[in-house]
């Protein structure tokens, strides 16, 4: 079964097509990073208007890629939710026209469904039930996944979500966009243990996070740094980078690994944006095989929003029977609660 | 109308939370906060306080609206929750659609509001925070149309008693 996969949601216009719900024809992204570089963030009306000019030619490069025709389509998943309305509006009704002409078949993806079974695009996946962690610039979540259309949230974030505190770390540092790249850059030369921050809610037993007072505590402590009020006279950019780095990946890790004593599995799996932190690749690896658990991390490009993970879905809904009529429209919020679990699995 | 100010300090992100729980107790529909102070200097607090005191269910985890722009919650009336933190420039605020939000049945609270205060509406309560140390603030609330002025003197009145 052959799947188009369409993801609008944010900043990126993506298209993939995907072979049997596991192998990737093709994923193509146009990244817009190079254009919201100029502005230090995502900027949403351009986002919706670059969709716009993006979203055909990312389709056509995809099927070109793949070798498909769109009449060798068993299907076409769109992603209608959670994100911005503008953006996700692109993504539906271009197909919704595709499904409407060509006569295929068209399913509505959540987002972070397809974030967790972005794994099943690797060779090396999983066996349920695991944990999964989702940790981006607008989420950070932990699931427990029993089955394909059956995920249990543990725990989210109270306030920001990681990678968002990456991103204003960044900005308090002076550091470019995306902060998550710029930080890691310059942690690299950094002590990861010279500024003791804050681990929040790490003492206690709730499977939440909270990153605000993390960002708040590095604020604090670089403006006092900047007016040589603490011992600073060996401290450098690098050490507050890598320093504050080291916390937000020590409650990811700490949290992940109590989520899955607690729940008793066997596997943890990481995805979204954040996950291609090496620091963070590294350490959830050190401290799963203390345990002597496999973790999964699906590659970079499917780690970052991408198509081929909405395929990945869309192929499990549609075989299940799923099918979104023309009338479907896009959902902003769209907790991951409401999904319905996928049966022929 | 002669502007009001009134300045209360904080020394904890509960206390933050209790003043912005009082305040949201005093809004009606149609109001506009705008929220004004560096990163971490507790205007999410300040949020999750107005929630609680406009009926949005203690259960409901307010989060950051950076990434999102736009977070609504139902409550006795309901929140919209703003942040332009991202956006650039004027003409991104208004094609996004969220200058439509201030004539919508229900209250704003925007972060980073001094950005562009021309498109604030006249009856904006401004709420400027400043970071006085690790845990202290000081909170500011300002303004002068009617009803701001009106929303603080039923503040003042409630903190008081």
């Amino acid at each position: 079964m052959i799947i188009l996969g369409i993801d609008t949601s944010c900043d990126d216009t993506s298209a993939a097509v995907v072979l049997d719900g596991q192998r990737m024809l093709s994923n193509v992204i146009h990244s817009q990073v190079k254009l919201h570089n100029a502005y230090g963030g995502v900027v949403p009306e351009l986002a919706s208007r670059e969709h716009v000019r993006n979203i055909m030619p990312v389709v056509q490069e995809s099927l070109l890629r793949a070798n498909v025709w769109m009449r060798d389509l068993d299907g076409i998943a769109v992603t209608v939710g959670p994100g911005l309305v503008g953006a996700l509006l692109v993504g539906l009704y271009y197909a919704k026209c595709l499904a409407y002409v060509h006569n295929i078949p068209m399913v509505a993806i959540n987002h972070l469904e397809g974030h967790i079974l972005s794994i099943f695009l690797e060779k090396e996946v999983p066996l349920f039930p695991f944990v999964a962690l989702t940790v981006s610039g607008g989420h950070t979540s932990l699931y427990n996944v029993e089955g394909y259309g059956r995920y249990t949230q543990m725990g989210q974030t109270l306030d920001d979500a990681a990678g968002e505190a990456f991103d204003k770390v960044a900005k308090i540092l002076g550091l470019g966009y995306p902060g998550g790249v710029a930080i890691e850059k310059t942690a690299l030369d950094g002590r990861k243990d010279r500024i003791n921050f804050p681990r929040p809610y790490l003492s206690n037993d709730s499977l939440d996070f909270s990153f605000s007072g993390l960002k708040t505590a590095v604020a604090l402590y670089v403006k006092k740094w900047r007016e040589s009020e603490v011992e600073n006279y060996d401290v450098t950019l690098a050490d507050v980078a890598c320093s504050f780095q080291e916390s937000v990946v020590d409650v990811l890790v700490n949290k992940v690994m109590r989520a899955r004593e607690k729940k008793s599995v066997s596997a943890v799996m990481v995805a979204g944006g954040v996950a291609c932190n090496n620091r963070l690749r590294a350490k959830m690896s050190e401290a799963a095989s203390t345990e002597g658990v496999p973790v999964y991390f699906p590659r970079l490009e499917y780690c970052t929003d991408n198509a081929a993970m909405i395929a990945v879905a869309g192929y499990h809904r549609i075989s299940n029977g799923e099918k979104a009529d023309l009338s479907m429209d896009v959902r902003s919020k769209y907790p991951i609660n409401d999904l319905s679990p996928i049966i022929s699995c | 109308m002669k502007e009001r100010c009134v300045t209360y300090d904080t020394a904890s992100d509960q206390e933050t939370i209790h003043l912005g729980q009082e305040l949201g107790k005093v809004l009606k529909e149609g109001d506009v906060i705008a929220l004004v102070g560096e990163l971490g200097s507790g205007k999410t607090w300040f949020t999750k306080g107005l929630a609680l005191g406009l009926g949005v269910s203690p259960d409901t985890i307010i989060t950051s609206p950076s990434f999102s722009l736009i977070n609504e919650y139902e409550g006795r009336h309901t929140l919209f929750h703003l942040d332009v933190y991202r956006l650039e420039s004027l003409s991104d605020f208004l094609s996004a659609g969220l200058e439509e939000y201030f004539y919508q049945d229900g209250v704003v609270v925007m972060e980073w509001a001094d950005r562009w205060p021309e498109i604030l509406p006249e009856w904006k309560l401004k709420v400027g925070f400043v970071i006085i140390d690790y845990s202290l603030r000081k909170i500011t609330l300002s303004g002068n149309h009617y009803r701001a002025v009106e929303i603080l003197k039923a503040l003042e009145a409630k903190l008081w008693r």
